[in-house]
C-alpha cells in the first residue's frame, strides 16, 4: 500500500488504457459516507455509474446500469459481499468485482475471491492504487493486496491432502508453482507488479499473467483451507 | 542523532542483487547446514567435534564421547585422524585448511619428518627388545605427533595458544621457569611409574590380589603428578575464555538495548522540540521503559513474554510502532511457530528495522512481511522512501551495524541490506534451526495456530 504518484510510477501500460478508456465504476457499501469517499478519491480517472447500500439494491441497480467494475464491500447486510457476486455472476460474466474490506480475517475475503471477485484491496488504500487497481480488474487482470497474498501462500502451503470431492484429474489446481509462488511472496512484501518484474527479470505482462492463474486456483481448488475459509462465515 | 538517511548506518559489503533472493544466505556456529567448517567458539581441542556436531545437529557432548571411545578402542588410530581432520577442515569464517599453509612450511615439515623418523627408530627398538604391545601405539603416535607440530607452525593465533596448552608437557622443558616445577614432577612421576612398574611385574610371580591394584594406583598418580597442573591449567583457560565472551556478548547486547530505547527516543525528542506535548509523552514513555528495565528487569523492545508466537510478535511491533512513531506499518504473516530465544531476536531486530524505516525513509507505509518455513523463518522490512547510500553511513551510527546485523549475528542468523537514494529501503532477516520450525497455520484444526492471525 503505497502512494504512487500518477504517471511517475504507474506502468506506461496503464496510462496509455486511462486516455483510451474510463472504466465505468459501480460502488457497493453500506456506509454512504465512505461511498462519497471512494468516489471522490476515483477522480476523473474513472466513471461512477451508480451505488448501493445492501445486497438487493445492489443486484438490482448493477444489473441495470452494467458497470465495468463492482466496487464491493465484503460486510453487507442481507448476505454480504459474496451474496451480490453470486447472484449476477452468471447472468453479468462481464461484470467485474474488487472486493473492498476493512477486515483482515481471511473468511471474509476467501468467501467473496471464491465467488468470482477478481481481487481484493483493503479500504485504507490510498486513491492512486485504487484506481490502478480498478483499471486493472477493468481488463481482466486480478488484484491481490499483500495480505491476500499472503492468505493464498498459507492456505497452499500446507501438503495436506485435498478434501473428499477434489476432482481427482485435476491436481495442479491444488498446488502453486514455484514461480507463483516468489510473485506471491513479493506482493507480501510490499512490491509492486513493476518491482516484481524487474526483481524475477520478467515482464510485467507475465506477472499478471502468474496472479491471474492463482486468483483461478483459488477459485477452483477444493483445498481444504479454503472450502473451510469461504464456508466459515457462512455458518456464522 | 541529525535527521535523515545517514542516521541508517550500514556496514558490510553490499549485498548483490541475485544474492538478495531466498537461497539459503547464513552463517553462524550452530545453525551450520553448509559446507563442513570447525567450530571456532564451542571448541575444546580443535573443534572438530563441535564443527560435526553443529553439522549433523547433534549434540557435542555426544559427538566428543563417540570421538574418544573410538580412539580408545582403535589404538589410538581415531585419535590420529582427529588430528588428520583438525588440519583439513577449514575452521568457520577462515579461507583455506592448516593442510594448505603447512605444505609451505618448510621447516615445520623438516620437524615433522624428523619427529616421525625418530618414533620409527623407536619402533624399531621395541621389536628388537619384543615390546610388542607398544609398538602398535607408534603409528597414530607418529601420525598425531607430526599433525600437532604442523598445527601449532600453522595455525591462526587463537589456535597457537591452544596447541602449546596440549604440548605443554614438553614445551614446558624449553621454558626455563617452569623448568624446575617440571623435573620435579617429573622426577616423583619417574619414580611412581617405575614403583608401579615393578609391582606390576613382581604381581606375576606373587599371587596376592592386592599388588596389581597398588601397582595400577601408583601409575595413575604418576600420570597425575605429571599432567595434573596441566590439565588444571586448560580447564582453567577454557572457563576464563568463555567467561570473556559472555561478559563481551552481554556488553553488545546493552549497547544494542540502549540504542533501541534511549538513544531512539532522544533522537526523536529532537526532531519534535517544537512539539513540547509529544516531548513530554516521549520522555515519559521512555522513562517507565528505562524503568522496568533496571528494576523489574524488562529489557526495553523486547517482546519476551508478550509474544508467544512469531506471528504475535510481529502484530506487536505493527502495534508498538504505530502507536509511539506515528507511521503506518502494513503486517504479513505466513505461516507461524513458536518463539525461542532466537527468533525473539530477530523479532527484535524486525522491531528494529521498522522503526528505522518508519522514523528516516519518510515513506507513508513500511512493509512488514514474516514466512515461517520448516527450515527457516524469513522476515522483510521494505520501505518505498528516500533510501540512502549503504556505503556513506558514519561508522558510529549504530542502528543497522548493532541492532540488526550483529544481533542476528549473534544468535546465527543473517542480515542483508538493499537500499540506493530514492529507491527505498528493505531489510531482509533470516533465522535458521537444525531442529527446523514446527509450523503453524492458521485454519488448521489439528494445532492450536486458531488464534495465530
Amino acid at each position: 500500500m503505497f502512494t504512487l504518484v500518477p504517471g511517475a510510477g504507474a506502468d506506461p501500460s496503464l496510462a496509455d488504457m486511462t486516455n483510451e478508456t474510463r472504466p465505468r465504476v459501480f460502488i457497493v457499501d453500506d456506509h454512504g459516507l465512505f461511498r462519497s469517499g471512494v468516489r471522490s478519491e476515483l477522480g476523473d480517472d474513472v466513471e461512477v455509474v451508480g451505488e448501493a447500500g445492501d445486497v438487493p439494491q445492489a443486484i438490482e441497480r448493477i444489473s441495470a446500469t452494467l458497470p465495468d467494475v463492482v466496487l464491493l464491500d465484503v460486510h453487507l447486510p442481507g448476505g454480504g459481499g459474496q451474496a451480490v457476486v453470486t447472484a449476477l455472476k452468471q447472468s453479468h460474466p462481464q461484470v467485474c468485482f474488487l472486493a473492498l474490506s476493512a477486515s483482515d480475517a481471511p473468511e471474509d475475503v476467501i468467501a467473496v475471491i471464491r465467488a468470482g471477485a477478481r481481487g481484493y484491496v483493503t479500504k485504507t488504500i490510498s486513491g492512486a492504487e485504487l484506481v490502478d487497481a480498478v483499471h486493472r480488474v477493468a481488463a481482466g487482470d486480478a488484484v491481490f493486496s499483500p495480505r491476500l497474498a499472503g492468505f493464498v501462500l498459507d492456505a497452499f502451503a500446507t501438503t495436506a491432502p485435498p478434501g473428499p470431492q477434489a476432482p481427482p484429474d485435476d491436481p495442479e489446481l491444488d498446488q502453486l508453482t514455484m514461480r507463483e509462488r516468489e510473485v506471491l511472496r513479493l506482493i507480501a512484501r510490499g512490491y509492486t507488479y513493476k518491482e516484481i518484474a524487474r526483481e524475477l527479470f520478467i515482464s510485467i505482462k507475465t506477472v499478471e499473467t502468474h496472479v491471474s492463474s492463482v486468483l483461478r486456483k483459488l477459485q477452483l481448488s477444493t483445498r481444504h483451507q479454503l472450502a473451510r475459509w469461504a464456508t466459515e462465515r457462512r455458518l456464522a | 542523532m541529525p535527521p535523515g538517511p545517514a542516521a541508517r548506518p550500514e556496514d558490510g559489503p553490499w549485498p548483490g542483487r541475485r544474492h538478495f533472493g531466498r537461497g539459503p544466505r547464513h552463517f553462524g556456529h550452530w545453525h551450520q547446514s553448509g559446507p563442513l567448517r570447525r567450530a571456532r567458539e564451542d571448541r575444546l581441542v580443535g573443534g572438530v567435534a563441535a564443527g560435526l556436531a553443529a553439522r549433523m545437529g547433534r549434540d557435542v557432548t555426544t559427538v566428543r564421547i563417540i570421538i574418544v571411545v573410538a580412539a580408545v578402542l582403535s589404538g589410538g588410530f581415531f585419535a590420529a585422524a582427529y588430528v588428520v581432520a583438525w588440519m583439513l577442515i577449514p575452521m568457520e569464517g577462515a579461507q583455506g585448511n592448516i593442510a594448505g599453509k603447512a605444505m609451505t612450511d618448510r621447516r615445520g615439515l623438516a620437524l615433522a619428518a624428523g619427529y616421525g623418523s625418530l618414533l620409527i627408530i623407536l619402533r624399531i627398538l621395541f621389536s628388537v627388545f619384543s615390546v610388542g604391545w607398544l609398538s602398535s601405539f607408534i603409528w597414530p603416535v607418529a601420525i598425531a605427533g607430526a599433525g600437532l607440530i604442523l598445527i601449532w607452525r600453522n595455525a591462526g593465533q587463537d589456535e597457537q595458544a591452544m596447541v602449546q596448552n596440549l604440548v605443554q608437557p614438553v614445551a614446558g622443558l624449553t621454558t626455563k621457569s617452569r623448568r624446575t616445577g617440571f623435573v620435579i614432577r617429573l622426577t616423583v612421576a619417574v619414580i611412581l611409574l617405575a614403583g608401579g612398574v615393578a609391582t606390576l611385574q613382581r604381581a606375576h610371580e606373587n599371587i596376592a590380589l592386592l599388588k596389581p591394584l597398588a601397582g595400577v594406583a601408583l601409575l595413575i598418580s604418576a600420570i597425575v603428578v605429571l599432567l595434573g597442573p596441566w590439565w588444571l591449567r586448560i580447564a582453567r583457560d577454557l572457563v576464563v575464555e568463555r567467561q570473556a565472551r559472555v561478559r563481551a556478548e552481554e556488553r553488545a547486547d546493552i549497547a544494542t538495548r540502549v540504542h533501541d530505547s534511549v538513544l531512539q527516543t532522544l533522537a526523536l525528542i529532537q526532531r519534535r522540540a517544537d512539539q513540547p506535548q509529544q516531548v513530554i509523552a516521549l520522555a515519559r514513555a521512555q522513562e517507565r521503559e528505562l524503568r522496568s528495565w533496571l528494576f523489574d528487569g524488562r529489557p526495553p523492545g523486547s517482546i519476551d513474554g508478550q509474544a508467544r508466537t512469531l506471528a504475535s510478535g510481529i502484530r506487536l511491533i505493527q502495534q508498538e510502532v504505530e502507536a509511539l512513531y506515528g507511521g503506518a506499518v502494513e503486517a504479513v504473516t505466513v505461516g507461524d511457530c513458536a518463539l525461542d530465544d532466537d527468533l525473539a531476536a530477530l523479532l527484535a531486530a524486525a522491531r528494529e528495522a521498522t522503526v528505522n524505516a518508519v522514523k528516516w525513509s519518510g515513506a507513508p507505509v513500511v512493509s512488514l512481511f514474516a514466512e515461517v518455513e520448516p527450515a527457516e523463518v524469513s522476515v522483510f522490512v521494505r520501505d518505498r522512501g528516500k533510501g540512502f547510500d549503504p556505503a556513506a553511513v558514519p561508522g558510529d551510527r549504530k542502528g543497522l551495524a548493532e541492532s540488526v546485523r550483529a544481533r542476528m549475528a549473534r544468535h546465527g542468523g543473517t542480515a542483508n541490506v538493499r537500499s540506493a537514494p530514492g529507491e527505498g529501503t528493505e531489510v531482509s532477516l533470516s533465522m535458521r534451526s537444525p531442529a527446523g520450525y514446527k509450523v503453524i497455520r492458521p485454519g488448521q484444526e489439528s494445532t492450536a495456530g486458531g488464534q495465530a492471525r
